[in-house]
């Protein structure tokens, strides 16, 4: 039987965290998300179920948005993450971001850094032509305040600028 | 002179940017050294005893530290009041890990703490408890014959009970020329907040205690975990800017604050404890209800007669209650009334507020009753509604301090199209969906409570505002921050409001669309106070401009007191403060409400959704394709956030009628669907068209903001219109919530 952490052995994990590279030690079983927010303190990226059904943990990976509570951090050795803190700062902050301020498309945030990353890299790749197209593709993430149409009506926003 | 006013004003909430860029930190967000980390294990079985507890294969994990339980956690009070909190019901509040015994299912038997997350998650799953189960009953309907009336105490208080009968209902009821009598019913809800409980003590070494906690009251978690480990207030600090959501989970503090801070005293060490998404269904919910209505109508649609029952779960341990069955008479004038409200104790844990609790769960029942009437008596039933419009309140013979129900009704009507229904089922169809209108009437009681702030005027030119009250999203800080703003007519920047933490004055738990009345006029009362320190100290400088004005010939506006009549006699507020030898002013000032005054009133928002729904034939699929929702609420403080407020609760009320339900497996006793895959609540696809109309309304007896509170009211009207559309698009009225495919085959 597996006893603890240093019988299954700490490998060394290598990430390109918001452009810059990060070396971590972790035991296999440690997800992305909670590397980033234990040990890399980036807790922007949230946990809203740890089992893929809330969309809280969206990163984006690659140019694809993962659930990182879905991803144990060694398999992403190498690969390139943004996670919100990397969309944009409060200086300059990334479109979608202004317009989630100015559609309030958030109440108590907890669900809104998973809603951004998932956004952008959604408009990212080109998708979402149409209003219902968009609900669809952002059904993954879920939020209990209730803010869907502003969410949607944000990034339809943002879709809109783009154009 | 006019002043600039940001109430009313639909101003960005002041930490949007901190929220959008993942930087508001939430309890498990914090950094902090030498971290440890809790992992809670839950009961296995329903009911019984724990025999004996196996650690041994825990201990061996690499990097576990200890392992809590019964037998061996540091000491506890014995005396239920210790247990007590804000929100707490008449009864025994639960105890964890207070002994061998097991009252429900999920209940906390032990936590394992680890030097990682990971170490705690795996060695809490190897812990070996062995229990000695007991027969349970957790089934509600089973036990109808167990129902009795609830305990008296401080939650009957600000939820009342039902009034007692009035006239002769069986003889109305009897003599209606129409009569409806429907049962009702709809299972436990759990509030799912998207942040999982969690809190972070950090064991400040001289004793003191900093803790970071996900609750709905910093003054009711430091109460609550003074008084279970016997500290002193002063030592304990809780602070919660940011929280994750709460709709009333967070208005009793959780099991994980508990465990937190015990592991902290225990090893001297900061602890961290989060909850685990299984574990968010093992506490408070929204009561399983079944509800029982009578009502009877004449030809000319008068309601003259009104019966409504509701039969609710509670714990075996504590009475909790809501008004689920005032509402109808409050609503409609009948004069002959009988109304009841009974629970029945289950071997479950204790039920507890839950967004709009026992309002959106009654008037489910009375404006889906409503509807029937209305379609027996061939009436339209926005008609039907008009026709019973109470310009009193008959069931506690007072009048309303304010009711623009019937400016609802018109406004909300119009946006919709109201006038474009069909009476008839299955008359309107787009392809293969029936479609169909249902509206609803929504009302909301105010609540009234003591608030305390502090307001203090710096010599930068700021002012500080200060309360321990939390905000869980509902925008507090920004309509705080407004209210202030606008009482020393300062811009917004020059404003700072603290709060979300228990060193601030002390403030009652968010709930009950209160905070904005409460806290909000005491906001308002301090900054009165600063004002007039402010001026009498102003007087007594050295070339005191204004003469013999009295403050009300003066005005607070741009940083300075302004002569009303001449605005270029100014006193610059800085040049106070610089009289002031430099120091700060700074007041506290309490508001109590004038309950002598206000309980001659009956006191409610009110509102009214229209709702358009489409049905799949042959499928039986749902979709709400617009909603619009009219609101009377007293002033609205910022219509950005508040939109947002009924907007949410609109989405709730989605969640009522078509998804949300945590199923109960009678024979296991224990709920099932456990996870939000399976626990159902809307998506961005379940979500369309939602308008949202803000009805003026003037009210000087509320509270001294004329503020009624939104954060329930959203929610109300939206469940039973829902229901409603969906009788009119196919003719089948579903009255176990939420409706499923399978109902409309
Ligand atoms: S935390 Fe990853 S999907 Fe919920
Ligand atoms: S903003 Fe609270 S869950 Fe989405």
């Amino acid at each position: 039987m597996i006893k603890g952490i240093s019988e299954a052995g700490v490998h060394e994990v290598n990430l390109v965290v918001n452009d810059e590279h990060r070396q971590l030690h972790l035991p296999p079983w440690v997800t992305l998300l909670d590397a980033l927010r234990n040990h890399l303190g980036l807790t922007g990226t949230k946990k809203g179920c740890d089992h893929g059904q809330c969309g809280a943990c969206t990163v984006i990976c690659d140019d694809e948005r993962i659930l990182s509570c879905l991803t144990l951090a060694t398999m992403k050795d190498g690969s390139n993450i943004t996670t919100i803190e990397g969309i944009g700062s409060e200086d300059e902050l990334h479109p979608l971001q202004s317009a989630f301020i100015e559609h309030d498309a958030f109440q108590c945030g907890y669900c809104t850094p998973g809603q951004i990353c998932s956004g952008v890299a959604m408009l990212a790749a080109g998708r979402g032509d149409t209003r219902e197209e968009i609900q669809d593709l952002m059904s993954g993430n879920l939020c209990r305040c209730g803010a869907n149409t502003n969410i949607i009506d944000a990034i339809i926003a943002v879709k809109n600028q783009s154009k | 002179m006019k002043k600039q006013n940001s109430i009313g004003q639909p101003y960005r909430r002041i930490e949007g940017a901190l929220k959008v860029t993942g930087r508001a930190k939430y309890a498990a967000e914090y950094q902090v050294e030498d971290l440890l980390y809790g992992y809670v294990v839950n009961s296995k079985i329903t009911k019984g005893r724990i025999e004996s507890i196996d650690e041994s294969a825990t201990r061996a994990v690499d990097g576990v530290v200890e392992v809590f339980h019964h037998d061996n956690r540091s000491s506890l009070p014995r005396f239920d009041l210790l247990y007590s909190d804000m929100d707490a019901p008449p009864g025994s509040p639960f105890r964890p890990l207070y002994d061998n015994k097991i009252q429900f299912a999920g209940q906390p038997v032990a936590f394992v703490v680890a030097e990682t997350f990971e170490a705690a998650r795996y060695a809490a799953s190897l812990l070996t408890v062995h229990y000695a189960e007991e027969e349970f009953d957790v089934d509600l309907k089973a036990n109808m014959d167990k129902a009795r009336d609830p305990s008296k105490g401080l939650a009957t208080f600000i939820k009342p009970l039902p009034p007692g009968p009035r006239g002769d209902f069986e003889k109305a009821y009897a003599a209606a020329d129409e009569r409806f009598e429907g049962k009702f019913h709809h299972g436990s809800q759990h509030h799912n907040p998207m942040e999982m409980f969690a809190t972070t003590t950090v064991y400040e070494g001289d004793g003191k205690l900093t803790i970071y906690d996900k609750t709905q009251g910093t003054s009711n978690s430091q109460i609550y975990v003074s008084n279970l480990f016997g500290l002193s207030m002063s030592d304990v600090r809780v602070i919660a800017p940011f929280v994750g959501g709460g709709f009333g989970s967070g208005l009793r503090p959780q099991y994980q604050l508990v465990f937190s801070v015990m592991a902290a005293l225990e090893l001297k060490r900061n602890v961290r404890v989060s909850m685990d998404r299984r574990q968010m269904f093992t506490f408070g919910h929204r009561p399983e209800t079944f509800q029982h209505t009578r009502f009877g109508a004449t030809k000319d649609g008068t309601l003259t007669a009104i019966n409504h029952e509701a039969f609710a779960e509670t714990s075996n341990f504590e009475d909790y209650n809501e008004v689920v069955v005032n509402h109808a008479n409050m609503l409609y004038p009948a004069d002959n009334v009988t109304l009841d409200y009974k629970l029945i104790p289950l071997d479950r844990f204790t039920p507890m507020d839950m967004r709009a609790p026992g309002g959106s769960t009654g008037m489910l029942a009375i404006e889906t009753t409503m509807d029937q009437l209305a379609d027996q008596l061939d009436l339209d039933p926005l008609e039907f509604r008009l026709r019973n419009y109470a310009e009193r309140d008959v069931s506690s013979d007072k009048p309303f301090s304010s009711k623009e129900l019937k400016e609802c009704y018109r406004q909300g009507a119009e946006r919709f199209g109201w006038n474009e229904r069909q009476p008839t089922a299955k008359k309107v169809r787009r392809g293969n969906r029936l479609v169909g209108h249902g509206m609803s009437s929504g009302i909301w009681d105010v609540i009234a409570l003591p608030g305390k702030a502090t307001a203090t005027f710096t010599a930068e030119g700021k002012l500080i505002v200060e309360s321990a009250v939390t905000d869980n999203g509902q925008g507090t800080y920004t309509v705080m921050t407004q209210i202030a703003a606008d009482q020393l007519g300062l811009p917004l920047e020059s404003v700072s409001f603290k709060y979300g933490d228990s060193k601030h004055p002390l403030s009652p738990i968010q709930g009950g669309s209160y905070t904005t009345g409460v806290i909000g006029s005491a906001v308002k009362a301090a900054c009165l106070k600063l004002k007039d320190k402010l001026f009498h100290l102003a007087q007594i400088m050295d070339g005191y401009p204004l003469g013999d004005a009295l403050p009300e010939d003066t005005i607070f506006t741009d940083g300075a007191i302004i002569l009303k009549k001449d605005p270029s006699v100014r006193i610059p507020l800085t040049d106070i403060i610089a009289f002031n030898r430099g120091e700060a002013v700074s007041v506290s000032k309490s508001n109590v409400p004038n309950l002598l005054k206000i309980k001659q009133y009956t006191r409610a928002a009110h509102a009214a959704t229209f709702v358009e729904v489409e049905v799949d034939e042959q499928l039986g699929v749902i979709n709400v394709t617009r909603a619009v929702t009219a609101v009377a609420a007293g002033k609205i403080m910022n219509p950005k956030t508040a939109r947002s407020q009924i907007l949410g609760g609109m989405v709730w009320g989605i969640s009522m009628a078509l998804r949300e339900e945590t199923l109960l497996d009678n024979n296991l006793g224990k709920y099932v669907n456990t996870d939000l895959g399976e626990y159902h609540i809307p998506v961005h696809a379940d979500v369309h068209q939602l308008d949202v109309i803000f009805v003026p309304e003037e009210d000087r007896i509320i509270n001294e903001l004329g503020a009624k509170g939104i954060g329930e009211i959203g929610v109300i009207s939206m469940a039973p219109a829902i229901v409603n559309a969906v009788y009119n698009a196919t003719g089948k009225l579903v009255k176990v919530f939420p409706i499923k495919l399978g109902d409309l085959l």
